[in-house]
């Protein structure tokens, strides 16, 4: 190392994150929401909208200059569906850095243990079996097929290897993974009928997004993201190993299973409405690893901000790339997703399950 | 002299193997015990169970109290342990790595304080890392890298460090450098420690006592100049040595078997 010590002495602290990259976080957020809001088949200035977004706030008294039907199209239709892509991405992001650092994988996301074939498996039921309106019992029937899944491969990787072992606990996701997509295949061709239905519900998208959902998600978003980011030190004391951790006092099988049961949670809510949208949970928080800083406490709260708007974004071109008609913005997420896995894959010097 | 840790036949099954068998020692406050045997005797267990780490049948006390029914945080705050192959996130800092030693003493979900902070500072200056807290953990060298390890384990502030081959993966200038800087912190800091170590010769130069382990069980115990003999090595280690005993020190030196073919 040639490297020379520096002349004046260092302080002695966590690094935490720069101030300068909150706010170009939280500028980076802000523009895609009001990006979101512009752009559509109808033409609305941004002056005009950002009126309108202020008029609809509570306590604050601004007349919005919009007709009514352009008023009902910022405020019905692209609000809640952006308002929904940021809450998704947001929670996506923060739950792969999560269970990145859980299981100290660089590649896991938050689809590891078996959410997305649970959720899948949920909707599919429920998409096949019930004449409800999709808006009511999908969600919660994803939701509740999301939580079983992980909750299965939880206690599975449980008694094969006990929860020292994250390997087994992977290992155990994959199995529950791999019954349940077998299942949702079976309900399938059971009822082709609506296959198109649960197509399209499988690559997800914000394309019926209402204030309903809205309200559905924001609650487990908010929670699940305030445990995650509240866990942001204990994440980088997990990075030391498990023995180590537990050396330093954490009893790392329970912090373990709060923030998997977080991370789930949340994303199970994030999936109920949206359906599966891939890659978030990797692209987001490696980003912030290459440019910001590898430690949780950075990479935690810049995901949250960072996510929310780099869905918006993504939203926006899946609705406009093939405009008039939309892409599924999992699509859109895979094609970005899938080159960047490539890069962490080779930048990463051992992967270890 | 008061007991920092006690075991009163100890054992540890592992799977279905005993790892460790009915083993009592009695630890004195500031006392270095070293730890020797061959590959798969029980140095690293019997280490493990002071720390809580395995299942264990017996019981051991740490400064009085039973490592059983210690709450994890607690034994923290007296028992530091570093491992044999400890992993050290290469883009940490060097100030953020030894930071995490405060963990027993900061609240679940809190951040550190100005104590945590200036805990980790006196550390790093023990350790004459001082000028290095701003570096990522992946710059350093194999030397400096465990000068950080032993910072962090300080900066726990336990009375009672358990160290598992702590110079393995060193030179031996390096080895020698890392063992006066224990044998320091010992003296400074009244430190008990207990190391398992391979390096007959190193071990019997700084530990007060030597523990013998062979299977799971206590087959000698004493002075270096007990312990070590051409024939208990022979025994356990299945070595053919010379030991060599000169102004109080004992040299193990390995000597080549010649193999002949039997006919």
């Amino acid at each position: 190392m040639a490297e020379a010590a520096p002349q004046e002495t260092p302080e002695v602290r966590a690094r935490g994150i720069p101030a300068g990259w909150t706010l170009a976080a939280l500028t980076f957020l802000l523009g895609s929401l009001l990006l979101g809001l512009g752009i559509g088949p109808v033409r609305i200035g941004p002056g005009p909208i950002a009126e309108a977004v202020v008029a609809h706030l509570p306590l604050v008294h601004v007349r919005s200059h919009l007709s009514p039907v352009e008023d009902a199209i910022v405020w019905q239709l692209r609000a809640p569906r952006v308002v929904l892509a940021m809450l998704v991405g947001s929670m996506l992001a923060v739950a792969g850095s999560a269970y990145q650092g859980v299981f100290r994988n660089p590649l896991a996301d938050p689809y590891l243990l078996g959410v997305a074939a649970g959720a899948g498996l949920g909707a599919t039921v429920a998409i096949s079996y019930t004449s409800a309106r999709p808006g009511e019992l999908l969600p919660l029937s994803a939701f509740a097929g999301a939580t079983v899944g992980v909750g299965a491969a939880y206690v599975l990787g449980r008694s094969v290897g006990g929860a020292r072992t994250t390997g087994t606990l992977i290992l155990a996701g994959v199995t529950v993974a791999a019954f349940m997509t077998a299942a949702q295949t079976f309900v399938q061709q059971q009822r082709t009928q609506n296959l198109r239905e649960v197509y399209s519900w499988l690559l997800g998208g914000f394309g019926t997004a209402s204030w309903h959902e809205v309200w559905l998600a924001a609650p487990y978003v908010a929670a699940s993201s305030a445990v995650i980011v509240a866990h942001r030190r204990v994440l980088d004391v997990l990075s030391v190993g498990d023995d180590e951790a537990a050396s330093l006092g954490l009893n790392v099988a329970r912090v373990r299973l709060f923030l998997v049961v977080a991370a789930t949670v949340g994303t199970a809510a994030a999936v109920a409405v949206s359906g599966l949208i891939g890659f978030v949970g990797i692209i987001v928080p490696h980003t912030i690893r290459l440019v910001v800083s590898t430690s949780y406490r950075a990479v935690v709260p810049l995901s949250l901000l960072a996510g929310g708007g780099f869905l918006v974004l993504t939203d926006v071109l899946a609705r406009t790339l093939l405009s008039p008609s939309e892409l599924p913005i999992g699509v859109v997420t895979a094609f970005l997703g899938a080159p960047f896995f490539a890069v962490v894959l080779r930048t990463t010097r051992t992967v270890g399950l | 002299m008061t007991v920092a840790v006690q075991l009163r036949e100890v054992s540890v099954i592992l799977g279905k193997q005993r790892v460790l068998c009915e083993t009592s020692l009695q630890v004195e406050h500031a006392e270095w015990l070293g730890l020797i045997g061959p590959n798969g005797a029980g140095k690293t267990t019997l280490l493990r169970a002071v720390n809580g780490l395995v299942p264990f049948s017996g019981s051991i006390l740490v400064e009085g109290r039973e490592v059983a029914s210690s709450k994890r945080r607690e034994l923290a705050q007296r028992v530091a342990l570093l491992p044999q192959a400890t992993r050290t996130p290469p883009e940490l800092t060097v100030a953020e790595y030894v930071l995490l030693g405060r963990t027993p003493h900061i609240g679940y979900l809190a951040t550190e304080g100005r104590t945590d902070r200036s805990a980790a500072e006196q550390a790093l200056e023990q350790l004459a890392l001082r000028p290095f807290a701003a570096r990522p953990l992946w710059s350093l060298s194999g030397g400096e890298l465990q000068r950080a390890v032993l910072a962090r384990a300080l900066a726990q502030e336990a009375r009672i460090l358990l160290l598992d081959e702590p110079t393995s993966a060193l030179d031996l200038g390096r080895q020698q450098q890392v063992l006066e800087l224990v044998d320091d912190l010992r003296r400074d800091s009244g430190l008990t420690v207990i190391s398992a170590m391979h390096d007959l010769s190193l071990a019997g130069q700084y530990v007060d006592r030597l523990l013998l382990l062979d299977r799971g069980r206590v087959v000698a115990e004493g002075s270096a100049n007990d312990v070590l003999s051409e024939a208990s090595i022979a025994a356990f280690y299945g070595a053919k040595v010379r030991v060599i005993r000169e102004n109080g020190g004992v040299l193990v030196l390995p000597q080549r078997v010649e193999y002949r073919c039997a006919r």
